[in-house]
């Protein structure tokens, strides 16, 4: 299984000179499984560049899977080239409700007045599905999808091949009432999205002090991101969905302040445009060009 | 790893409510199973629930207190709103006594509600619980 982060930035897209490093596009991570198939977790800007290399690689059958629908996270759909196109099985999985299909929902940004072409004109003729209870497969990927605490319906990602699992949570406050160090981890939200994953990306928006003017609008800060990543047993801990407003400078202070409270073996990097997880039986790397020195670059011991 | 089966996010935020609330509160998962008491129940139930930890629902009940109705009549936590909710997924009203295990007899008045996710998802009830001299 080969993850890689084509948008990691949270809320707002931040292009500029101050976040070239890990990058300014919004949450959107491709995860490869099997020849010919595309799983794609968030559609946010990050979507636009996927898209062109998907079209030249005439990848025909594409998933996307939606944890919810903020405009940071489906922003890049109206953009994705396969969208576009009439050759392309494209699936789109989201959050139920009990009030609205997901293309009911998907249209109300896919339409006019805030999209020229309404979402019955798009090529692709997308099919959309709820996430459902149980997990389901997509190729050889076992997929789950759990509810977890935001603002509004979320779900967080548990995708399981090769033998490892890729957890993918950008959007969480799992603290809220709660002390993830205190309580007991099955009564944590996301507990059974994130349990035991070889790898976790997981909202990481706040430091501790943004936090407390921020409690309730459905993200994490650093301690938390911390704090539940060791309650869930994760090996490795990258840290998404960075504040708009965090500089790269500003994002690595950060960065240490995870690894200095993280007790596991390996220590949490922070997720970067360009970066490659390689998850397979021999172990997993991370194929980072910033945030981890190379000799961190290596497989893991299982 | 193979997961169990994910607790719902609705008990989740239920027991995160009653954690967070003074007024007593039980959490009871679909099957019927106390999964949660808050402090302020703990007092009325005479009890902790760091002691009791989740209680199966042939467990709890005439195991942790004794009810009555209002003419003192023995009733079994069958004729709780909670056990309403739980087999009609309804929101139901009651008011009866309880003796708990301090011995101490209480008035209570208590409404339950069912725990919806997303369409039918039935996830279990929450239960307010009020004592109730009037």
């Amino acid at each position: 299984m080969r993850a890689q982060v084509w948008g990691c930035r949270g809320s707002l897209p931040a292009p500029g000179p101050e976040t070239v490093r890990y990058g300014g596009n919004t949450s959107c991570v491709e995860v490869r499984v099997d020849e010919g198939t595309a799983l794609i977790l968030d559609a946010g800007s990050g979507m636009r560049p996927l898209g062109r290399v998907l079209a030249v690689d005439k990848v025909g059958v594409i998933h996307v899977l939606l944890t919810h629908l903020h405009l940071d996270h489906l922003q890049g759909l109206a953009f994705f080239l396969p969208f576009w196109s009439d050759d392309v099985e494209l699936h789109i999985w989201g959050p139920p409700s009990p009030s609205y299909g997901l293309a009911e929902r998907v249209a109300g940004y896919v339409s006019p007045p805030l999209f020229p072409v309404p979402l019955s004109d798009v090529p692709s003729r997308p099919i959309f599905h709820d996430v459902p209870d149980e997990p389901w497969m997509i190729g050889s990927a076992l997929v789950q999808g759990h509810a977890v605490v935001h603002q509004g319906p979320t779900m967080g990602f548990r995708v399981t091949a090769d033998g490892r699992t890729l957890a993918y949570i950008p959007d969480h406050e799992p603290s809220l009432g709660v002390d993830l160090r205190q309580v007991e981890p099955d009564w944590i939200s996301g507990y059974h999205v994130a349990l035991d994953a070889d790898v976790l990306l997981h909202d990481a928006q706040y430091s501790d002090d943004e936090y407390a003017a921020h409690v309730g609008w459905g993200h994490s800060s650093i301690d938390h991101a911390v704090a539940f990543a060791t309650a869930v047993r994760v090996e490795r801990l990258v840290l998404f969905h960075h504040d708009p407003s965090h500089s790269d400078a500003e994002l690595e202070p950060m960065l240490d302040q995870a690894r200095s409270t993280w007790p596991g073996v390996r220590p949490p990097v922070l997720a970067e445009e360009g970066m490659v997880l390689e998850l397979s039986p021999a172990g997993v790397t991370v194929d980072s060009r910033h945030s981890m020195p190379a000799s961190e670059t290596v497989p893991s011991s299982e | 790893m193979a997961v169990d089966k994910p607790r719902s996010l609705l008990l989740i935020l239920a027991r995160e409510l009653a954690t967070n609330v003074a007024t007593p509160m039980f959490v009871v998962d679909v099957r019927g199973a106390l999964v949660f008491y808050n402090e302020a129940a703990e007092l009325l139930l005479g009890q902790s629930f760091s002691v009791t930890g989740p209680v199966g629902p042939d467990e709890w009940g005439g195991a942790m207190f004794q009810m009555e109705d209002l003419d003192g009549n023995r009733i079994t936590v069958n004729d709780l709103p909670l056990a309403k909710t739980l087999t009609e997924r309804r929101p139901a009203h009651a008011r009866f006594r309880i003796t708990a295990l301090d011995g101490v007899k209480r008035t209570l008045a208590a409404t339950s509600f069912p725990l919806f996710a997303r369409a039918d998802d039935f996830a279990g009830t929450l239960s307010v619980f009020w004592e109730d001299e009037g």
